[in-house]
């Protein structure tokens, strides 16, 4: 019997793969010691794929998945150039909400929302959604009403979400400083009780679970190099392990997708900023909902293991580096102090950078181009992650139909030529 | 962060700067189309590698300047090396 790397005897073949995630196979497994079997299956490079969708993040993975389990598309590729999981999918806060300005955000992310609820089920894999209730803090009279203006949005899209006051957010979250002497006063806060945070390794890997799964290919360190492109269509994509031969191309690649679209000879209204986030050391349960202060530049929410993560808003100007800085950790730690004096001794376990892909309107780009088959899903800013299901959902529709879906239409890379912008900067910008 | 060679302050802080980025030439508003005008609100090359680009140094001098910086590494060089008239012109914008 083949032995593995860690000297337990390996499962020979996989006639039950995908295996089905249990109790009683948790139980099964401790007992046996066996090897899980693989969460997806590797596969050599074909020559050609109906579907190559470049970016293994979130976005590629759930359209790869939607275009598999919806649609009946199988014969689809999967390229990243790193590990499924390495840009900003496995980089960002992951916070959810749908509490957004424009009614065109507010139906769509409403919609990724409501899948995420339901995500662990659809895809038999604990991606550990947790809803927390989301607060973003008011410190003057003109934030307070701008959020009476998205609660009217929201309600009317029928998304739950409220104006309340210091005293119940002070009831919500009382590690709150919520008094009147505070360097920058509590003065309200807009509630949104389905908001949450999710697992963000675990929803990439579920997705490519349930990608492979239905027969799609993911090819990991597979870094796309050229678009075959003549008369005005897509032929292929080109990479040091080979050429593939394709009539759709999907770019998924955030903060990389200029990078992507310009070997296609399309160019993208995006620019890229790194976004730096940290987390703490795991503390005592304290902090169930996730609150968020636009003034200060900060959003907090405790994992489930206890660390605090903390985010804030894109750095002061663009770059593809993805290092720290210390200026960041330092008014990062000043800001959650104004809101939580309480922490001042609390460590900081580490910090990082994920790279943002901004648009002018803060709002994405998804759909058609120029060249005939290459499509993109980008621009998604510091909000990407959050929209996964959706747009993975909204692109497998696009893809298999030609037609743009409803919930999409307005989301167009031809707005900006139209000059029919849809302005998101109000809720995108830092209100994570 | 980052150390920006201002050629009137020598290198400072980044925090003193702001960022203008890539800047392109206006269009003529007499013959432009609206496309063209677009193009120029909106696109930006978003190279990954060395670019020429501008900052404000708000908290120095107040003038604008022109830095050479590697978007991959942010690594800052002095652009054009010592050329002075090129930041005066900058500065006019």
């Amino acid at each position: 019997m083949p032995l593995s790397t860690n000297g337990h005897p390996r499962r020979r073949g996989h006639a039950a793969y995908p295996a089905r995630y249990s109790a009683a196979g948790l139980l099964r497994h401790g007992l046996s010691h066996r090897e899980w079997p693989p969460a997806w299956q590797r596969h050599p490079i074909k020559s050609s794929y109906d579907v190559v969708i470049v970016g293994g993040g979130v976005h590629g993975l759930a359209a790869a998945y939607y275009l598999a389990a919806n649609h009946g598309i199988t014969d689809v590729a999967v390229l990243d150039k790193g590990y499924i999981g390495a840009g900003g999918s496995g980089r960002n806060t992951a916070i959810l909400r749908s509490n957004y300005l424009t009614p065109e955000g507010v139906r769509f992310y409403d919609r990724s929302l409501k899948l995420y609820q339901r995500l662990a089920t659809d895809l038999d894999y604990n991606v550990m959604f947790s809803r927390r209730g989301h607060l973003t803090l008011a410190h003057s009279d003109a934030s307070l009403r701008t959020m009476r203006w998205r609660a009217e949005v929201n309600k009317a899209e029928d998304v739950e979400s409220e104006v309340i006051g210091p005293t119940e957010v002070k009831r919500l979250a009382p590690f709150l400083d919520v008094g009147k002497t505070a360097r920058y006063p509590i003065l309200g806060a807009l509630y949104h009780p389905p908001g949450g945070i999710i697992r963000h390794d675990a929803v990439v890997w579920g997705y490519a679970r349930g990608a492979s799964a239905r027969g799609v290919h993911i090819h990991q360190n597979v870094e796309v190099t050229g678009i075959d492109v003549a008369g005005g269509r897509v032929r292929g994509v080109s990479t040091p392990q080979g050429d593939i031969a394709t009539r759709v191309v999907l770019n998924a690649t955030a903060g990389w997708s200029t990078l992507v679209a310009d070997m296609a000879g399309v160019r993208l209204p995006v620019t890229t900023y790194p976004l730096q986030a940290a987390v703490t050391e795991p503390v005592k349960p304290f902090l169930s909902a996730v609150i968020v202060s636009g003034t200060l530049h900060v959003y907090v929410s405790q994992t489930d293991r206890g660390e605090l993560v903390f985010g804030a808003s894109v750095d002061p100007f663009t770059s593809y580096s993805m290092r720290g800085s210390l200026e960041f950790a330092e008014g990062l730690a000043g800001h959650v102090l104004h809101l939580m004096p309480a922490l001042a001794k609390v460590r900081l376990l580490r910090q990082w950078a994920g790279l943002c892909d901004m648009t002018p309107d803060f709002s994405p780009i998804m759909g058609a181009t120029s060249v005939d088959g290459f499509l993109v899903d980008v621009g998604w800013g510091t909000y990407g992650f959050k929209a996964g299901p959706v747009s993975g959902e909204a692109m497998a529709q696009y893809i298999a139909s030609g037609q743009p879906p409803g919930l999409i239409a307005a989301f167009g890379l031809d707005r900006f030529a139209a000059g029919a912008l849809v302005g998101e900067k109000g809720a995108a910008a830092v209100g994570h | 962060m980052i150390l920006l060679p201002c050629p009137w302050c020598g290198p400072r802080d980044a925090s003193e700067f702001g960022h203008v980025g890539e800047t392109l030439p206006r269009p003529d508003p007499r013959t432009v189309t609206p496309a063209e005008w677009r193009n120029y609100l909106y696109l930006r090359a978003n190279t990954r590698g060395w670019v020429v680009e501008s900052w404000y140094h708000r908290m120095g001098c107040r003038k604008f300047i022109k830095v050479e910086r590697n978007t991959d590494t942010n690594e800052t060089r002095l652009f054009p090396a010592g050329n002075v008239a090129a930041h005066a012109a900058e500065g006019t914008r």
